[in-house]
Parts: C-alpha cells; structure tokens; sequence
C-alpha cells in the first residue's frame, strides 16, 4: 500500500493572488481507486489548489506529478490531455447551447451532434443520469447542470475526476444518486476528489481525507482512522465550541404578517405560490429550503424589490394598525424600518459597491439625509469608524475600497450597515456563506442581539445544522410552496429535510 | 515563460509614473513618424509644436479656446461615462444645441433685443442638447437599449437636420451653407470679454469646477456613480436607475448644447455640418485617459490640442495632409491605453518553469 | 416614376461595403470583441488598395488582369490585418477598454485614410480633389460575361462585380462555420463565456486574435469594394463616410446572423440611396431629410430588438469584456 504511486502527486504548490497567498506549500496525494475527500474552511484554498490541477490557475511555485512523471500544467487543455477532469462549483457551461453542444465544446475534429448525442445517452444509461441532449442549458435546473458537468468529463474519458462542492445544490436524494454514482466511479479505478466543507459527506463517501486550513495543508489520513473532533480541529485549528445562544422570545407580538403571496419570473413560472406566514417580534424566524426555491423572491418581495402577482405583505404597527407594503418602493418600506441585508452568491452584486470605500458604502443607506444637494460624509465616517472597531473588521483604512477586503469582512460591513439603522425587521439570507467558522458566529451574535432588541428577523441560511440552532421557527419552503412552519426547539434535522424535499414532509 | 497576474495595490505614484512614461513614448513616436515623412529634425519639431501653440499671443489664445471647447464636451460625457453609459452622442448633441442657437438668431432677426435673442438662444440650445441625448436615455432606462449605437446614430441624424437647414437657409442662394447670421446687426452674437477667446474659456473654468464638486461631492454624483458600479445595489438602496440615467443624459446633453450655442453665438456666428468636426467622439478619448477625473482632463484636452495643432503647423509648413493629426493623436492614445495595462497588471518572467518544459 | 429595375442594381452596389463591414463586424463580436474601429479598418483597407493600385498603374509596367487585382487586393488585406492586430494587441493582450480603443482606431484610420489619400491627390496634381484609378476599376467593376443579355433579370441578378458576389459568399460560409463547425461552436463558447471556453481547452487568445484579425479582413475589403467598383476608382477624402458606423448598427440589426446581413444590408443599401430615386422637385433640402433613412430606421430597430427580449436573439454574453484566466 505504502509503494503505490500516487495518480497525482502535488509538491510545495504556492500560489499567490496580489498580496494574499491562498495556497502555502501545499502537498497532496491523489490515488487511484479512492475517493479523496478534501476538507477546509471556505478561504482555506481548496478550490485554489484544485484549480491549479485543472489548469485554471498557475502555481507560483511547486510541481506536480501525474503518475510519478513531472508534468507542467499550463492550461485546462494539458489537464485534459493528462486525464484531469473539474467539476467547478460555478458550473462552466455556454447558457445559450444545448447539453450535446457543452459536452463536446473543446474537443477536436469534425463536429458531429448525432453521434454526440448518442454517446452521451450511453453514458447516461451506463450511470443512469437523465440528460437531454438537445435541451438548452438556460432552460434547465441546477442538479440537471450539474449532470451535464459530469457527463462532460466522462465523455472526455477522465480518470482524475474533482468535483467542487457538488452537494451544495442537491436535494439528499440526489445527493445519494450522485454518490452512488462516484463509488461506482471508484471501483473502476478511477481518482475522486471532493471538495466540501460538510462532515457527514466525508465519513459517508471518503476513503481519505485531506485538510487545508488558511492555504496551508494541514494533513491527510484514511477516513476510517479518524472522526469528526480531530477533522474539526484540524479544519478550524484549535478546538472549536459549536454552540450558539438561543434565548427565548419575550413578548412576541406580530410585526409582518404575509397572506397568499404569489411571484412569478418573468418566464411565468411561480417562484412562490400561496404563501403565508407571520413573523413577530424578538423571534427570528428560519427559512429553510433547498436553493431556488423562492427563497430570495421571497425577502425581495417584502423588502419591495420584487414585483407581486397576488397577496399581501402588511406591516403590523406596535399599536396593531396594519399597513400594506406592496405597491411601496424600496426607499418607502425602508422607512418604515425594514432592513434586508441579503448576501449574494458573488457576495458583492447586491447591496456594496465594490469599487467604493468603506465610508461611501455606508453612505448608500444614509445619503439622501438632509436637504443640501451635496454629500455628508461625516456621520457615515464615524460609522465606518465604529463598525470597524466594533465588528473588528480587518481593513486598511476606512478609505480601502471593500473589493480588496476578505469575504467574512465584507459580509460584517453589509450586515452591520443594515443593523447600524436600528430596523424593526431584518431579513437577511446566506449572511455567514463563505465565512470562516469565527466570522460566522459574529454574525449568529450579531443576529441574536438584534432578536432580544426586539427586532423580528427572518433569517434564511443554507446550513441546517445552524438554522435548527438558530431560530426560533422554521419556516420550510419547497418549490416556492410552504411546506410547513415547525418549532426550532422541537425540530430535527430528518424533519426539516423531508419538507424541503416534499410538501408536508413525513406525514405518516 | 511570461505570467501576468492582477495587482492587488499601486501606489498613486507608480501609477502616475506608469502614464507619463507612456505619454513621453507615444510623443517620441510621433516625432519619430514625423520626422520620417517629412524628413525636419526632433528639435525642430518639438519647436514647430510649441510655435503652433504658444508661438503668438493670438495663438496661444486661440490654443486656450480650442482646449476650452474640447473640455467642454470632454466634461459633458463624462458623468454618462461615469454611470458607465456610453454617451457617444456628444457630435449630435453639441450640433443640434448649435442648430437651435443659429435658428433663434436667424427666426428673431429684426423682431427682439439682442438680450433677448440671447436669452433664447441659450434656453433653446441648453434644451435642443438635453433632449437629444435623453431620447436615447429614456429607451437605455426603459428597455436598456444599446446606447452606444443609439447616440451614434442619432449624430448621424442631427447632422442631417442641420443639412436641411444649410439648403433651406443657404446664404447666398446655391452655397448650399448658412454662411455668417446677423453679419451686419450682429444680433444674437455674444458680447466679447477683453477679447474674442475669453468667454469660452471663463465658462469652461467654471464648468470644470462645477463638474468637480457634482461628481465628487453632490448626492446626484454619488448615485450615478453606484448605478454605474452596480445597478442592482442601487436599486437595493431604493435608487431610481431608470431616473437617473435619464437626468445624467439630460446633464450631459445639456452641456453639450451649451458648448455648440458657445461654438455659434461666440466663435462662428454660424453653423455648419463639420462644426463639432469630431471632437465629441476625441472628448470620449479625453474623458477616458483622464479617469473621469474632471482636473486631469484639463492636462489631457490640452495635451491632444497642442499635438492636433502642432502636426497642422508641420503638415501646412511641409505641404502635407492636414489629417496628419489624426494619426498623431491616434498613436498618442494607443500608448496611453496600453500602458493602463502596466498600471493594472504585473509581469513576471520565471526561468524556472522553462526548465521544467524541457525535462518534460 | 419609380425605376425598380435600375434601383436595385443600385441598391445592391450600396450594400456590398455594408454587407463585408457587418460580415466581419459580425464574427469579431461572436468572438466577444466588440470593434468600433471597423470605421476606420474600412478606410484603410480601401486607402491600402488605391496606394496598391496607384502604385502599380503609375510603374510603368505593362498591366494584366490578374495582377490589378492581386495587388489592390493582397495591399487591402495586409493593411485591414495590420488593424485588427494592432486592436488584438490593445484589447485581447493588454486588455484595454475596447470602446476607447475602437474609437482611437477610427480616429487613427480616417486619419490614415484621409492623410494617404490626400498625399496622393497632391501627387497627381490635378484640379480634382481626388485620385482616379480607371485601369485598376475597369478590371474590378466587371460584370458577370451575360449580364447584358438577359434582360432585366441579368440587370438585377448578374450586374455585379467578382467582390460583390465574394462578399455573399463570405456572409453565407461565416453562417455555415458558425452554426455548423466545432470552431463555430468553439467561436461562439469564446464570446459567449470565455471561462467555459478555457476550461473546456479552448484557446481563447488564439480564437479573439483569429476572428478579430478576419473580421477586420473582411471589412477591409468592403472599403476597397467602395473605391474600386462603387465608386469606379474615384478615391476622394472624407467619401466612405459613415458606412463602417452603420455596418456595426447593421450587426444588431441582424442579431448576429451573417446570412441575414445580405438581405438586410441590401435594404439599408436602397434607403441609403432612396432620395437619389424619390422625386422631390426642385426642393433639394427635402432630400437632406431622406438621407435621414437609414439612420432613423436604426434606431427604431435598436429599440424594437432591445424590447423583444428573445434568449438567442442577444449579444454575446462577454460582448466588450475583456477576458483574464485568473480573474478573482
């Protein structure tokens, strides 16, 4: 066992973006046979480490050996030719092509769409996926994008197969599928590497785990030799307490009271379809669903962003008059002290300007204040200042333009603006994504302090694990529909998953 | 091997260094260009560029004019630009902004004061260039219509309207021009400050610091700015983009207009096809080269006059072609826009990864 | 009255430089790079051929058919190539912002155009404002041998020039290789998302540098279409005018279809000409406002295409972006 020789081995790989160094000597071994499991935080440099094999990024320094032989990965072509196959987690697919289309793109020779497509169909038959050769990839869904990403690389015959996250859009049914698939991959002989961050995925499909933390490569051993204590404390680097303070509501009373919501997307499809729901004050409120499932339309439509086809959203006042908040703009519901703070996939598409500093970026919210035609700059100054210090954001100067800062420091600078404005709701969805493990409990504090102010938030959160910890209810969308509202205290994991599979969940 | 990756920081210094270096490299390549075609020595050339600009009062007066008027319409498309709006209008916009001003002059002939055709004039001029570039920004707000194309060819469509009316008012008949309006009562030309140059230039000194402080500081600057960055974030802060495209196109029409009622009430008392003579599409080069930052195109518009004026100066003294200029000036950008990409990105040459290759 | 038969003929002659422009236009913007320098890539490949032409009617040298051609022909490419790449350089390698970039190109070829072809003029010494090449026009203005005999359909379908029926060509082959071909699809990947197309092996460089360097080509040689056969050699400053800025507006109109550029460049061809053919009288400021046409019918086509909001119908999805590998 100790003589194999690895199908890839990774030797002191550096690799630096500007002044940050996401990738620090790093070593790895990758045989065949085996489904490695590479476990980190997110930041830790996995997926840059991986992009160095797929010939995305360039290492710096460092070799690389495919099957003992010294190989110069310059491009993601030499990675095909080398067998080397990625699936990235931001799928590489031409929207506007048809599956068939995607799969042979990059490969020589005369184009020939019939005899692609009847390959791919073995290939489908062989695993049992179900991909439609001629559909367009606009039109699909996410774990049918995902498909077509793996038949890809199959029908490119690779024997080196990396798959980013690949979970993390999957229902668990077909997160099961897609593991069944990968061990049957692995007796073939051929190399896995998973990328994710999840616990349970390592000990359920992993042979061997490989840890990375800040860039660094902290060690690999069998899976069966380890367990989730040593994993974590590998991961995070000094033991880790995972416990987040609930205290219970006090007084709630109702503040958004939402009746037979409908949305649809500009295509026609109902992106939320009779939905109703109250939240109350001090209690946050989970929303748990798989993603796309109406998850945003549904903080956008309270927060005025999105337009409404049916229904009501209306503001329930301390005195309980009731005010109807569709048909108001964004600016007029703000006012009323509602506060959406959403953090988007990129992070910074929504809600920061990138190119700005901290003091403008605060300014968003405030600028319209006062009559003068011109700017103030000094209270959003002093705010900057404050959350700099209070949040202990890590930054330059409060002029630094917030691209340049870290994930976890941007998402404290959106989420501390929003809560800077003392709202009385705050909606607020993937706040801690990308965060490494200390961030994100600032941000499950910060949350939590807002609840016992009296604050009714609706938190929506893409980890079960923290939303059971988190919130007082859990509200469970599936397909745009309410699947059911369940108490946080009382809940499990196994029920929550069954209703974001099926409306009801488990109704025996 | 060559590797290029991003650069995380530069300081202003080294970036600063960076585009005079390429300025001084595109001005010796021009020299170089013109010294091959008409065969005069550097020095002499370096001497006929200053003369061309400074060599006489009269000149240098004319230069600050020139550069006046190319900053005015440099100043006018840059808060579209800023939005990230691609006003490529400013041709159009100045013409038909000129058209108005020339038309109350030659409607109002003998039937008002001159105070008062000026006043016309100016309403007219500041409104015919606002509207002019807010059609195109009422369709980008309203359907994100290609601007881009749209402005370019609604420049095609004023300089027809002008043509219209050179045959319709053509002075004398079957010159097919206008020809100077009001040359005897000099009604609706505007009154001259110490000389004939300096009303220009006052109003683009104060256009520039106007433009400065409502980029940099007003609230309307601040949100054409985070529309330009990301239009969802603004429409997340309750921003109205589609308001504020339409009002930054009105701003930038709007001065537009008042540099083509400038261009007929103070320098030509007349309008004609060529009379911005492209300078709206060399105002985008200006405005780009300076960052948008209204101070540094007041370096850039001047930087390009004296280039334009001094290869006019060496194409007449050695018979060439006037257009001479336009391949300078041509030159003189491309080295400026390459070099952004040494401000932007940095080069590593490794010797290492060679050696690698060749045991492969 | 209306003169159909001597209209089209017209109309279709007007068309051909729009119908190159757009070709090349087309295929360069499938690559992601958007080219407002086609303008000025137009001017100097027509300046390119006359300077080619020039040179060899004025050499002394007894003149065959075929090299007449060659010559203005092989001078046009070079010089249209010479464009694309200087464009490649700036956008694809340094990575500069393509419109600033396109308009310096326009700029610095008008200026090239304008400044040759002035030197020229002043070589010839004549009255004229312009250059006359009537040798090197008689070879390229030929017709098809029948044309003549074959009544008004030889007039409408067999008047036209070797470059004329070249450019169809070209604009049905870029419409095969697009949609038929691997390096069409590959083409299209790199336009549409260049990331996709690097990890899928493509060279995206090598394809934005191809393309863009062909399409410059092809528009090219709708500038030396215009000297040599529309305007039967005649080389004055300033005439091309603003053919290249439409052929770019003619890209959206045809939402990126090089088959449906013929057709649509046959009509901007007739509006473009149409105040030459509507009887106006003695009213020639009319006549300034039909020259309004083909820009007004732009506009109204940029808003109806951008009010349909069709998913195959858009621009490349990178259209105008530049592309880096390790973006973060």
């Amino acid at each position: 066992m100790e003589e194999r020789i690895p199908a890839v081995a990774m030797r002191n790989i550096t690799k630096r973006f500007g002044s940050v160094v996401a990738s620090d000597k790093c070593w790895l071994n990758i045989y065949r046979g085996e489904i490695l499991a590479m476990l980190g935080e997110n930041g830790s440099g996995k997926t840059t480490l991986m992009n160095m094999l797929s010939g995305v990024y360039f290492p710096d320094e460092g070799t690389i050996a495919i099957d003992g032989r010294e190989v110069v990965i310059s491009s993601p072509k030499d990675a095909f030719d080398l067998g080397i196959g990625m699936i990235h987690q931001h799928f590489k697919l031409v929207d506007v092509f048809t599956a068939a289309q995607n799969i042979v793109l990059g490969l020589p020779g005369k184009l020939d769409l019939a005899e692609a497509s009847r390959k791919i169909r073995e290939i489908c038959d062989r695993y049992g996926f179900a991909v439609d050769p001629d559909q367009k990839v606009y039109e699909m869904s996410v774990s049918q994008k995902q498909t077509v990403e793996i038949v890809k690389v199959l029908y490119r015959g690779a024997d080196i197969l990396i798959l980013d996250e690949p979970t993390a859009v999957l229902t668990p049914q077909e997160t099961d599928k897609l593991f069944a698939v990968l061990r049957n991959m692995r007796d073939d002989g051929k190399a896995i590497v998973i990328i994710t961050h999840k616990m349970h995925e390592v000990q359920d499909l992993s042979d061997r785990v490989a840890v990375l933390r800040k860039g660094h490569f902290t060690g690999d051993m069998l899976t069966k030799d380890t367990n989730v204590q040593e994993m974590t404390n590998m991961m995070v680097g000094r033991p880790v307490e995972l416990n987040i303070n609930r205290p219970e509501p006090e007084d709630p009373k109702p503040r958004l009271e939402v009746k037979n919501l409908t949305v649809r997307d500009a295509d026609g499809i109902a992106k939320l379809d009779d939905v109703s729901f109250t939240v109350n004050t001090g209690e946050i409120l989970g929303i748990a669903g798989i993603s796309g499932c109406g998850q945003k339309e549904l903080l956008e439509a309270i927060a005025g962003l999105q337009p409404t086809e049916t229904g009501s959203i209306s503001y329930i006042e301390n005195n309980g008059e009731k005010e109807e908040l569709i048909g108001k703009d964004p600016l007029e519901i703000k006012k009323m002290g509602v506060a959406l703070s959403f953090v988007p996939e990129d992070r910074l598409g929504m809600g920061l300007v990138a190119n700005m500093d901290l003091i403008d970026n605060m300014m968003l919210r405030s600028y319209r204040q006062g009559k003068s035609l011109f700017t103030n700059r000094k209270a959003p100054n002093k705010l900057a200042h404050q959350m700099v210090d209070f949040l202990e954001i890590v930054t330059p100067s409060v002029e630094t333009p917030v691209r340049r800062l870290s994930g976890g420091n941007v998402q404290k600078v959106l989420v501390g603006r929003e809560i800077s404005n003392a709202p009385t709701v705050l909606l607020t969805a993937y706040a801690t994504r990308g965060l490494d493990i200390n961030s994100s409990y600032t941000i499950y504090d910060l949350v939590t302090q807002q609840k016992m102010r009296g604050v009714a938030v609706i938190y929506v959160g893409e980890d079960l694990d923290v939303l059971l910890e988190l919130c007082d209810r859990i509200l469970v969308l599936c397909g745009g529909k309410v699947s059911g509202i369940v108490d946080g205290r009382k809940t499990d994991k196994r029920e929550v998953g069954a209703m974001m599979t099926k409306l009801g969940g488990l109704q025996e | 091997m060559i590797h290029i990756s991003k650069r995380g920081e530069i300081s202003a210094g080294k970036a600063l260094g960076i585009r005079l270096l390429a300025i001084v490299i595109g001005i010796l390549l021009c020299s170089v260009l013109t010294m091959i075609t008409t065969g005069i020595k550097p020095v002499e050339i370096g001497k006929a560029v200053i003369t061309g600009s400074f060599g006489t009062m009269r000149k240098t007066w004319i230069f600050l004019q020139k550069t006046s008027i190319l900053l005015l319409i440099s100043l006018a498309v840059t808060p579209a630009f800023k939005m990230r709006c691609w006003n490529l209008g400013a041709e159009g916009q100045v013409l038909i902004g000129a058209m108005a001003a020339a038309a109350c002059m030659v409607l109002m002939e003998g039937k008002a004061s001159n105070g008062a055709v000026i006043a016309a004039m100016t309403v007219s001029s500041v409104l015919a260039g606002a509207i002019w570039a807010a059609i195109p920004g009422f369709f980008k707000a309203r359907f994100n219509t290609n601007e881009t194309l749209f402005t370019l060819m609604m420049n095609y469509v004023a300089t027809q309207i002008v043509a219209f009316f050179c045959v319709e008012w053509e002075n004398p008949k079957g010159s097919c021009q206008i020809g100077v309006i009001n040359q005897k009562s000099n009604l609706g030309w505007f009154p001259q400050l110490v000389n004939r140059y300096l009303l220009v230039i006052v109003v683009a000194v104060v256009a520039v610091i106007l433009m400065y402080f409502y980029l940099r500081y007003s609230k309307h600057g601040y949100e054409l700015a985070v529309v330009g960055e990301s239009e969802r974030t603004a429409r997340y802060v309750g921003i109205k983009v589609e308001k504020v495209i339409v009002r930054t196109m009105l701003l930038s029409g709007a001065v537009c207009g008042i540099t083509g009622l400038l261009l007929v009430g103070s320098i030509n008392h007349t309008v004609s096809t060529t009379l911005a003579g492209g300078q709206g599409f060399t105002a985008v080069m200006v405005s780009w080269l300076a960052q948008f930052n209204p101070l540094a195109m007041i370096l850039a518009s001047a930087l390009l006059i004296v280039l334009g004026t001094g290869a006019n100066e060496l194409a007449t003294s050695c018979g060439l072609n006037a257009s001479f200029g336009d391949i300078l000036t041509g030159v003189l950008i491309f080295c400026i826009i390459g070099s952004e990409f040494f401000v932007n990105y940095r080069i590593h040459f490794s010797k290492k990864h060679r050696e690698v290759k060749a045991n492969v | 009255m209306f003169d159909i038969v001597s209209f089209i003929p017209r109309a279709v002659m007007q068309a051909v430089p729009l119908m190159l422009g757009c070709t090349g236009e087309t295929i360069t913007e499938k690559s992601g790079n958007l080219n407002l320098g086609t303008a000025g890539i137009m001017y100097v490949g027509g300046i390119c051929g006359v300077i080619g032409a020039f040179l060899y009617e004025n050499s002394g040298a007894e003149m065959n058919n075929f090299l007449t051609v060659m010559i203005p022909l092989l001078c046009c490419l070079v010089g249209s190539l010479l464009m694309g790449l200087l464009y490649c350089f700036l956008t694809v390698t340094l990575r500069a912002n393509q419109n600033v970039t396109g308009l310096a190109m326009t700029t610095f070829g008008v200026g090239i155009g304008n400044f040759f072809g002035g030197s020229l003029i002043k070589l010839v010494d004549t009255d004229l404002p312009s250059v006359v090449l009537t040798k090197t026009s008689l070879v390229f203005a030929k017709k098809l041998p029948f044309a003549d005999s074959c009544g008004w359909f030889g007039k409408i379908f067999l008047s036209y020039s070797f470059l004329a029926y070249a450019a169809i060509i070209i604009a049905l082959l870029c419409s095969y290789v697009l949609n038929r071909t691997r390096t069409g699809l590959h083409l299209r990947a790199v336009g549409e998302n260049p990331g996709t197309a690097d990890t899928a092996g493509i060279n995206v460089i090598r394809y934005k540098y191809f393309t863009t360097c062909l399409g410059s080509m092809i528009a090219g040689l709708g500038g030396l279409y215009y000297v040599m056969d529309y305007a039967s050699g005649v080389w004055s400053n300033n005439a091309f005018g603003d053919r290249g800025w439409l052929a770019i507006a003619l890209v959206i109109f045809t939402v990126w279809k090089p088959a449906l550029s013929i057709l649509a460049s046959i009509l901007f061809g007739g509006l473009y000409i149409l105040n030459v053919y509507i009887p106006t009288g003695t009213d020639l400021a009319i006549k300034e406002i039909y020259k309004m046409a083909p820009y007004v019918v732009t506009i109204i086509v940029l808003v109806i295409s951008s009010m349909r909001s069709k998913r195959e119908n858009q621009p490349p999805a990178s259209l105008g972006l530049p592309y880096f590998r390790e973006e973060r």
